[in-house]
């Protein structure tokens, strides 16, 4: 084989083979949603080419689909750790609720922006102590700090909705979900950008590798000095602070804060991180592919409607993939050990 | 003068719980000497292990690293003093790729904690095709290691142990699960340390594996320390008789 390189021509193609193979293998989850995406689309495209076929679906899809993805992909970073964080719609609401009262009483957007940022961090931070140092189960701990926090808004704001209206034209709501060109949603342009923060904290740093192995195998990685607790808390911190900053998005597009804020967001999230290719399991997940799941979800029930079947057939569909994904990993895992 | 021990153990004790693993140990390992750790299962041996590389703490007794005395071990403290282990577990993230294993806990990083990932492949390709004889070109420094044979992973999980510059290198069970020829190279691998300058402490099963590669021999039982011969004292079948005293009555005499 070695000699072949300096003597028969065909060798580089035949390395070039061997290279694409590597590749493909080595993404094959990524490539594989990718498929997904596009065997959809053009499915979707071919039953209803009107809806499909026009582009202000696309802008609907950049507007809403921000709100949950933003959040999916740190908590991607978690699920690869084998944690979980159920309270992150809670987290987003009592965030935002700093924000509209510190905004109210002092009038200084800076502020409460920055506020509503430290409080997302500081609750994840907790969820993060509650599950290493108490050493509650993460899918247990979060369900009690979801109810907590959810509570509190309530308390906060005697269940009030509070009208955003007052940020209306102000560069800081344009900044934050104004439309470039008037199409794109600036929503759209911080999902990648923290799609961006989050794959090169996964790929690039010392954060995402000792997550990785976290996920893998947790005893190897205390055994080799990898500082586990830290790490993990961190990570729910992060997972708090993309949460606040969804919920604030979601917030000034609809010009308003509900108490129920991010409600729905919380089976959805989810649902995009297991359809991603991140296995429960631990130790594998990318970001590329949660960032494509979103959209897969996002597309599924304006599909099911303009298709004509009913709208309850979504939520089958939604169950079918979460199923199927997750089957196909403990497969998988099987036949690798 | 006398030379300072790379590492020396005194009046250790650790228990968990109820269970105490160890009693009063008492430990030395040369400047370039090679131990061997025997005991039977539950004797202590790899709680003695964890307290060397700071995995655990020990309850009393103090750790004096080449004559400095040593608090509060960590992980990282001990490696920054030279410990590397190979554990009996191989403490491998079987998902993951080669080069995130052999660099697991102290990835080479830039500014910000930025991974250096250009320089930790080529270390690992290097690593590979020399340390670890990885001749196919099926395996790079991004393969994940969960295809690799068992010596092949005993491999990565050594050659991570040389990488590092180790001064003393631990290794807990490592014959453990491999073939004849990979036992052989291991034991080979021993004798390199010695010959290099460098300290060990060998932990296997296997009396003779030990007894082939070690200068001395410390006998565990219990939690303690039942006796230490140097090789050059006894025959190995004195040493048979010796170990099946101990474990009847946990007595050397």
């Amino acid at each position: 084989m070695q000699a072949s390189t300096h003597t028969s021509p065909p060798a580089p193609t035949r390395e070039t083979r061997r290279n694409v193979r590597r590749f493909a293998r080595r993404n094959r989850l990524q490539i594989g949603i990718i498929g997904v995406l596009v065997l959809l689309w053009l499915f979707f495209l071919a039953l209803a080419p009107e809806t499909f076929g026009q582009r202000s679906i696309y802008g609907a899809f950049m507007q809403s689909v921000p709100f949950f993805g933003i959040v999916a992909m740190p908590l991607t970073m978690l699920v690869i750790a084998r944690d979980m964080d159920l309270s992150f719609p809670a987290v987003m609401a009592f965030s935002v609720t700093v924000f509209v009262l510190l905004y109210q009483s002092t009038q200084n957007v800076v502020l409460a922006f920055v506020a509503c940022m430290a409080t997302g961090f500081v609750l994840g931070l907790l969820n993060g102590l509650l599950v290493v140092y108490i050493g509650i189960p993460s899918l247990i701990a979060t369900i009690g700090t979801q109810f907590f926090w959810r509570g509190m808004v309530n308390v906060a704001t005697n269940g009030r909705a509070f009208p955003l209206t007052e940020l209306r034209g102000t560069p800081f709501r344009e900044l934050m979900v104004g439309r470039v060109f008037d199409f794109i949603p600036m929503q759209m342009f911080w999902m990648l950008v923290a799609a961006v923060i989050i794959w090169f904290l996964l790929n690039r740093h010392q954060f995402g590798a000792h997550i990785y192995l976290i996920g893998d195998n947790e005893n190897s990685a205390r055994l080799m000095g990898v500082r586990v607790r830290r790490t993990r808390c961190l990570m729910f911190a992060v997972v708090g602070l993309f949460a606040a900053f969804a919920g604030l998005l979601t917030s000034l597009e609809i010009n308003n804060f509900f108490t129920n804020l991010g409600e729905g967001y919380l089976l959805i999230g989810l649902a995009a991180v297991f359809l991603g290719g991140t296995s429960v399991f631990g130790g594998v997940g990318t970001v590329l592919g949660t960032f494509v799941a979103c959209f897969i979800i996002a597309s599924i029930q304006p599909a099911v409607v303009a298709i004509g079947w009913s709208g309850f057939t979504t939520q089958v569909i939604y169950g079918f993939i979460i199923i199927v994904s997750v089957s196909m990993h403990a497969i998988l895992r099987r036949r690798m050990i | 003068m006398e030379q300072p021990y790379r590492l020396e153990l005194r009046n250790v004790s650790k228990s968990f719980g109820e269970v105490q693993s160890l009693r009063n140990v008492d430990l030395r390992v040369g400047m370039n000497e090679v131990v061997g750790l025997l005991g039977d299962n539950g004797a202590g041996k790899s709680t003695l292990i964890k307290i060397i590389t700071g995995y655990h703490q020990p309850d009393s007794g103090e750790i004096i690293f080449a004559g400095q005395k040593v608090d509060n071990l960590t992980v990282a403290k001990a490696r920054a003093l030279g410990v590397e282990t190979v554990y009996q577990e191989r403490a491998l993230a079987d998902q993951q790729t080669l080069w995130r294993n052999i660099f697991m806990g102290r990835e080479i990083t830039g500014r910000f904690g930025f991974l250096n990932t250009k320089q930790i492949r080529a270390e690992t390709e290097r690593l590979m095709r020399g340390e670890l004889g990885f001749t196919s070109s099926a395996v790079s420094a991004s393969s994940e290691i969960v295809g690799f044979s068992g010596g092949e992973k005993q491999g990565v999980a050594i050659v991570r142990a040389l990488y590092f510059q180790a001064e003393l290198i631990i290794l807990d069970e490592p014959t453990m699960g491999l073939a004849l020829s990979e036992t052989r190279k291991l034991l080979n691998f021993v004798r390199d340390i010695k010959r290099a300058g460098k300290s060990a402490i060998f932990i296997d099963h296997n009396v003779f594996h030990v007894f082939d590669v070690a200068d001395r021999i410390v006998l565990l039982d219990r939690g303690a320390v039942a006796g230490e011969f140097r090789k050059d004292e006894l025959t190995l079948d004195q040493l048979l008789e010796k170990m099946h005293h101990v474990a009847e009555t946990g007595s050397l005499d």
